[in-house]
């Protein structure tokens, strides 16, 4: 990642190192089932309605679920983007929420690891996209896996998605150190879910980074902060809209849950709208 | 050559008639290998025609110049471990190690020169590993190294220990002119209890390879391993501060935070 480095090995383009574009925020997690693609789709909702436009890219490609949140099972999807049987603009959708998606597709596990040309085809869709929105949600897979790590490497900002419980803070603890030190960042924003008290959020996000700091930062000569964007309440509207496969953002736009998402998707557009594109 | 045509045909094991066969080329190449390609007393035409393709294989196996296995034995070792490992669960590491600037030592050495470092830096990567691991010339300055049993908080230790090695070689090119050479080391462990294939693993070992020049060089990259890691020191700390009503699972009580 370090520009001064030229590259020394004889490689295609697809294989080089990648910069962080300023659009591309990632939505991952330490361990799956934390609601990341439910913070996705409805983050994504929520910045639509600030009259941003946004899209969500399914980048969990081995395992991507956005369609069946969304409730979306279309012909086209960016399998066939990658095998050249779609165009972009083919495959890209309207999903409720106002926002646009562009759905793995379930041809996807064989795309589960990480080739070259992988690495090549997600850069070139990416880098179209980038032009014609003004935030490009990457949901991405949970863990350390090579297509996870090269998706979150693309994104100027990581959200890391933990729910309060020791199982999920650990992975998210053990993914945060992998980033920290493979792709050189100095920030990770961490959105608790299904928070069950007030501060819980904060509290976390700050022995984490207690934790960070004695065991990862310490060895870096650099900073890391993990900053708190933001608790999602514990909701059982959450659970219904789930269920009914609806976007929370939409059916119940006053509930706590959607409350907090609409106040996170406030404080991340204030990131965007200070940076250039 | 001389003397076995006249045991031949009195020979009663056998129906080859080793006065027939063209064993010119072979028992050349053997010689060259510093093998004995001649039939020795004693042994029938049997045991003779089957050291001659024993002593061929070993030779099919082997690079010339280095003394390592070649690419085909390497190929051969490499399939097995994904059988072993598929099967086993073992802990297997290849490693892909790269001569650094090689082509320079060559164009301001000359041929012989990068030769011999090519020589003195497998000698040196032989005498890093055990025997059970397998060390071939996979290419021109390129080699590759199979480590099986090898538990991945000692893989690093290992490809450290082999680069320390030859960064601290001493190469003699000529009379009173020795040179150093440096290698990047990049390094990928098989998916236990998984068949893989020969091309992904080396991929991935090829990836850290990569990394390991873009980098800078003289270095060992390893994949991270795919469990997380995390101390139980580390979880202590996690939880020792957060109160338990933080956590969503109430009876989280302290003797299970570190299982």
């Amino acid at each position: 990642m370090n520009p001064t480095l030229a590259p020394a090995a004889p490689d295609t383009p697809e294989t080089l190192p990648v910069q962080p574009i300023g659009k591309v925020v990632a939505v991952t997690s330490g361990k799956g089932g934390v609601g990341k693609t439910f913070v996705s789709a409805n983050l994504a909702a929520a910045l639509a309605k600030r009259g941003l436009r946004v899209l969500v890219l399914d980048a969990d490609l081995g395992l991507a679920n956005l369609d069946v949140v969304l409730n979306l099972y279309p012909k086209l999807t960016l399998h066939d983007v990658f095998t050249g049987k779609a165009t972009l603009d083919e495959a890209i959708l309207p999903a409720p929420g106002g926002f646009s998606v562009l759905l793995a597709g379930s041809g996807m596990v064989e795309y589960s690891r990480l080739t070259p040309e992988v690495r090549g085809e997600f850069l070139r869709v990416v880098h179209s996209l980038v032009p014609r929105f003004d935030v490009i949600v990457l949901d991405t897979g949970a863990g350390i896996s090579d297509v996870v790590l090269f998706a979150v490497s693309l994104a100027s900002e990581v959200l890391m998605v933990a729910t309060p419980e020791p199982t999920s803070l650990t992975d998210a603890y053990a993914t945060i150190k992998v980033l920290v030190g493979q792709q050189q960042r100095d920030r990770i924003r961490l959105i608790v879910n299904q928070t069950t008290r007030a501060g819980s959020g904060v509290a976390i996000t700050h022995q984490l980074q207690q934790v960070l700091d004695r065991f990862v930062v310490g060895s870096l000569g650099r900073p890391f902060t993990l900053s708190h964007l933001g608790d999602i309440p514990a909701d059982p509207e959450v659970r219904q809209a789930v269920m009914k496969r609806q976007l929370l953002m939409q059916s119940l736009p006053g509930c706590p849950a959607a409350t907090a998402l609409t106040q996170i998707a406030r404080t991340l557009a204030e990131k965007f709208a200070s940076k250039p594109g | 050559m001389p003397g076995f045509t006249a045991l031949t045909s009195s020979s009663p094991d056998s129906l080859v008639d080793l006065a027939t066969l063209q064993l010119d080329d072979a028992r050349a190449l053997l010689e060259h290998d510093a093998q004995n390609g001649d039939r020795e007393a004693g042994e029938s035409a049997t045991q003779y025609l089957q050291r001659v393709i024993n002593g061929l294989c070993d030779l099919s196996l082997k690079d010339p110049l280095t003394g390592l296995g070649n690419r085909r034995h390497f190929h051969g070792a490499l399939s097995r471990a994904i059988e072993t490992v598929a099967r086993s669960g073992d802990s297997v590491l290849l490693l892909l190690l790269d001569i650094d600037h090689f082509k320079s030592i060559n164009d301001t050495h000359g041929h012989l020169a990068g030769d011999q470092v090519l020589r003195a830096l497998s000698a040196c990567l032989a005498r890093c590993v055990r025997p059970v691991d397998t060390v071939a010339r996979y290419g021109g300055e390129e080699f590759a190294v199979i480590l099986p049993h090898c538990r991945p908080a000692f893989g690093r230790t290992v490809a450290e220990r082999i680069r320390a090695s030859v960064a601290a070689l001493a190469i003699d090119i000529a009379p009173l002119q020795s040179i150093s050479a440096t290698l990047s080391i990049g390094g990928a462990y098989a998916p236990e209890w998984v068949r893989s294939t020969p091309e992904l693993w080396i991929e991935r070992a090829d990836q850290q390879l990569y990394r390991a020049k873009t980098e800078g060089r003289n270095r060992v990259c390893i994949e991270q391993p795919r469990e997380l890691a995390v101390s139980a020191e580390e979880k202590g700390l996690l939880f020792s501060q957060l109160e338990l009503d933080e956590l969503a699972l109430p009876d989280m009580a302290p003797a299970r935070v570190n299982t």
